[in-house]
């Protein structure tokens, strides 16, 4: 059976979703399933059925983790990415170093040493709206869902 | 405002970010193939049978007869074969290549080899064949060590690495106008269009090399690719097809170059009061099975042998030799790392012997401006290494750190380097880079052979000719790097992108500017037509080198580095981690020092995972841990805080005085790390240091 990665790439042409070891280790595959991230390397296709997979193509260039992983370095060879910002995408707005660490731990980047990462992260966080404040459609609701 | 020195926003960001940037695997041509390759299973023998044991029809099956022009990787030596001639000379060698319409049927061709084995060549010591052999001689030996009060010796190991960039190789060969097309993941498009038309037999008007994002490359992607587009275009001409080549994992990290493992000895002479007065170092580097470029990294790898660290007498004998073994090659750092691992524990052994502070027997040898170097180069004003080891020490309260750790389970170290800009030697004359800039109604476009692997090779390129031009940031664009359209401006290696080719476009742009006067561009143009200004590399009038006696400037400029590493040691598992890293660099100026420190904070994680974690396992010539489940290179857990200072001493020939940048951080974590183990009183002298050589570690005897 295909794999999720494949079927998003191949089939949907959804080709920000990367392939860096096929074997769920790195990480630049990340996609979020219902919002958790998850290798989509590792997931047979059919075990999406019904499921909501976002990818990076459905943060619309609008997510703010979007702008500072360029102006903060976060993003060199950008193959990482995709996957990283998507694992980014689920912490919290007040989330500490540590536990930006465990988060992203399945997340490798041979460019940045994280360094950049982490700032990108934070100043993401800086810049989100407060609770409350109305969000853009785009972010309540990533359009270029995959459902299968 | 001027655009150098400001964190302007990243010419080649956005694409990355959205999903949107097109690496080579997310490309497609119609009518296109996929192509896998068989390889060789031995370390070395004659081929004696080959077996298709599936059915061929759809397949595409190619061999070295396939080959129409010269069968070798033109590269340095022509000793490589693209395919297998005969016989194979390491596992994982090219023999044979398929290519099918469905990637999944390739999956199932199997192909059955039967060899007549030789015994293969596994230690480099005891290698019948030599590639290069290096020495380099100042003042004489006997007499310094006369000098000595004590004589200090040691030998120092480190072994492959893996450059593990995130986008394994690919490139798609299109045949198209009676030539032939490449698009790939790569370095240096023109290093791949030199292999294609030796290769394939073809006038280079016929070859076109096209760079496609490159999800990184740390060197990995600077020779290889020639052997890879070798075989898709081999694949392609006999298909009359497109055809995609795309590397798994476990493929690229089985067949692809790595780092040159190294043995280092040192003998050196040194008197009470800590002062150098005699060095004699031996290197040897492991080449693996072909030429490649063993001998460049050899040269980097002795001219860095000293550290930087005057000394009148001097003598440094390095050789690289063959292996039965893939063949290593280009990894960030280029030889320097691994014999300046060497210098740097040496250092600290020899501050041990004399029971001298580590600081001080540093701050007594270092490089001052006016020394004279290992080849007899004269250091000028710009030579930093007592500036950044001082700021190293203040920021991280050294002194005051390590005495409060002594006898703890924690410890702390520190290393110091050099690191030559640009290609050794006489290497930019030959290479004669150039570099063009076009000028359009609201600006100017660069054209230039570099490529942008990460490292914002277009935004500080446009930074550059922005304020050359006075022109602002945004009106600067950036032609891709299209061997049918931008100029041979060098390979994108050796941290020459800014210093050396950045320099040629600040030219170019100070020559448009001249020409265009007080006229506006488009004004210019539609009273005189198009203008593209193009300029070759300026050798600096006083450097002088002779590549015979291995005497003169070995570099236009050097960077400058002290790293200083805190560890901790799990006293079960004996796993020492880093927990703080402190990176100074000197690098004359920060174009955009986001990007600048990025390269700092990357190339310092990459030396931890060196150190620390990278180790190579090698079975009967293969490598047995090619993937990425036990190929460990850092992880967030793994790298601790990078804290980055950039000091900033213009040289003079570069832009904005800007040197090199790229390789110089990679040169330190492992000799510093080392060392704070050292602190804990283990002698440790070979990386990785894995819990295993921790653990088999002596102590140190005080």
């Amino acid at each position: 059976m295909k794999r999720l990665l494949d079927v998003l790439r191949e089939e949907c042409g959804l080709t920000g979703t990367k392939e860096g070891c096929g074997e769920g280790e790195c990480g630049a595959c990340t996609v979020l399933i219902e919002g958790v991230p998850v290798n989509s390397c590792l997931v047979p296709f059919a075990h999406a059925r019904g499921a909501r997979v976002t990818t990076i193509e459905g943060l619309n260039g609008s997510h703010p983790l979007q702008e500072t992983f360029v102006s903060e370095g976060g993003a060199q060879c950008g193959i990482c990415t995709p996957g990283m910002i998507l694992a980014a995408t689920v912490l919290p707005g007040d989330a500490e170093l540590e536990e930006i660490r465990t988060a992203l731990a399945g997340n490798i980047c041979r460019c940045t040493g994280y360094e950049g990462i982490y700032r990108a992260i934070r100043a993401a966080a800086r810049a989100r709206p407060r609770q409350g404040d109305p969000q853009p459609a785009s972010r309540a609701e990533p359009g270029a869902d995959a459902e299968r | 405002m001027p655009a150098v020195g400001r964190n302007v926003l990243r010419k080649e960001g956005t694409g990355k970010v959205t999903g949107a940037a097109r690496y080579v695997d997310d490309l497609s041509f119609p009518g296109m193939l996929h192509g896998t390759t068989v390889r060789s299973t031995v370390a070395s023998g004659r081929i004696r049978a080959i077996r298709l044991e599936f059915d061929p029809s759809g397949f595409v099956v190619a061999d070295a007869r396939d080959v129409p022009g010269r069968n070798v990787v033109a590269l340095i030596e022509d000793d490589q074969p693209c395919l297998a001639d005969g016989r194979v000379r390491h596992v994982a060698e090219p023999i044979l290549l398929l290519a099918h319409e469905r990637r999944e049927s390739l999956l199932d061709a199997r192909v059955a080899i039967d060899y007549e084995e030789e015994p293969p060549v596994f230690d480099p010591a005891a290698s019948p064949r030599v590639f290069k052999e290096i020495s380099i001689v100042k003042g004489d030996l006997a007499r310094g060590f006369e000098a000595a009060d004590q004589i200090v010796e040691g030998e120092y190991v480190t072994g492959l690495q893996e450059q593990l960039y995130i986008e394994p190789n690919g490139v798609i060969a299109v045949p198209e106008n009676g030539g032939m097309t490449v698009y790939g993941s790569l370095q240096c498009p023109y290093y791949v269009h030199k292999a294609l038309v030796v290769l394939l037999g073809l006038p280079p008007e016929k070859v076109r090399v096209v760079q496609t994002e490159t999800g990184g490359g740390f060197g990995g992607k600077e020779e290889y690719p020639s052997i890879l587009a070798g075989h898709a275009a081999i694949l392609a001409r006999k298909a009359g097809r497109p055809v995609k080549m795309v590397y798994d994992r476990v493929e690229d990290m089985l067949a692809t170059t790595k780092r040159h493992p190294s043995v280092v000895r040192h003998k050196t002479g040194v008197r009470r009061d800590g002062r150098i007065v005699a060095m004699d170092v031996d290197v040897l580097l492991d080449g693996g099975a072909y030429v490649t470029l063993s001998p460049v990294v050899l040269s980097r790898g002795v001219l860095h042998a000293t550290g930087p660290y005057r000394c009148d007498a001097v003598r440094i004998h390095g050789r690289v030799t063959m292996t039965n073994t893939p063949p290593n090659g280009a990894f960030r750092g280029f030889g320097a790392p691994q014999t300046q691992f060497a210098a740097e524990v040496h250092m600290e052994r020899i501050a041990e012997a004399l029971g001298m502070d580590p600081v001080r027997l540093r701050e007594t040898n270092l490089f001052r401006p006016g020394d004279t170097t290992a080849t007899g180069q004269t250091l000028g004003e710009d030579c930093s290494a007592g500036a950044v080891l001082r700021a190293a020490v203040e920021r991280t309260d050294f002194d005051r750190r390590r005495r409060e750790l002594a006898g703890s389970s924690s410890g702390i170290g520190l290393s110091l380097f050099f690191h030559g800009s640009g290609f050794t030697g006489g290497g930019e004359v030959r290479l004669a880079s150039r570099a063009s800039l076009e000028l359009t109604a609201t600006g100017a476009r660069i054209l230039v052979g570099s490529t942008e692997i990460g490292q914002g090779t277009r935004t500080i390129h446009a930074q550059i000719v922005a304020d050359a031009l006075e022109i602002p940031y945004d009106s600067v664009e950036v032609c891709e790097a299209d061997t049918g359209l931008v100029p041979d401006s060098g390979p994108t290696v050796a941290s020459r992108t800014c210093m050396v080719v950045g320099k040629i476009l600040e030219n170019c742009a100070l020559e448009m500017k001249r020409r265009l006067g007080s006229l506006s561009p488009a004004r210019y143009l539609a009273l005189h037509g198009p203008l593209v200004v193009t300029r070759e590399y300026e050798k600096p009038a006083e450097l002088a080198w002779s590549d015979e006696t291995y005497r003169g400037d070995a570099y236009g400029a050097y960077g400058w580095g002290c790293n200083v590493a805190e560890v901790v040691r799990d006293p079960d598992t004996y796993e020492v981690r880093p927990v703080r890293l402190t990176a100074v660099c000197e690098i004359g100026k920060a174009i955009h020092p986001v990007l600048a420190a990025g390269q700092v904070e990357g190339g310092t994680a990459q030396g931890i995972g060196y150190a620390l974690l990278e180790e190579v396992v090698v079975r009967d010539g293969r490598m047995a841990n090619a993937q990425m489940t036990n190929y460990l290179v850092p992880t967030t857990l793994d790298t601790p805080p990078i804290d980055v200072i950039l000091l900033e001493n213009p040289y003079f020939y570069g832009p904005h005085g800007a040197k090199g940048i790229g390789e110089m951080p990679i040169d330190g974590p492992a000799p510093a790390i080392v060392n704070a183990i050292r602190h804990l009183g283990l002698d440790v002298r070979e990386i990785p240091a894995t819990p295993e050589r921790i653990l088999g570690a002596p102590c140190i005897s005080r």
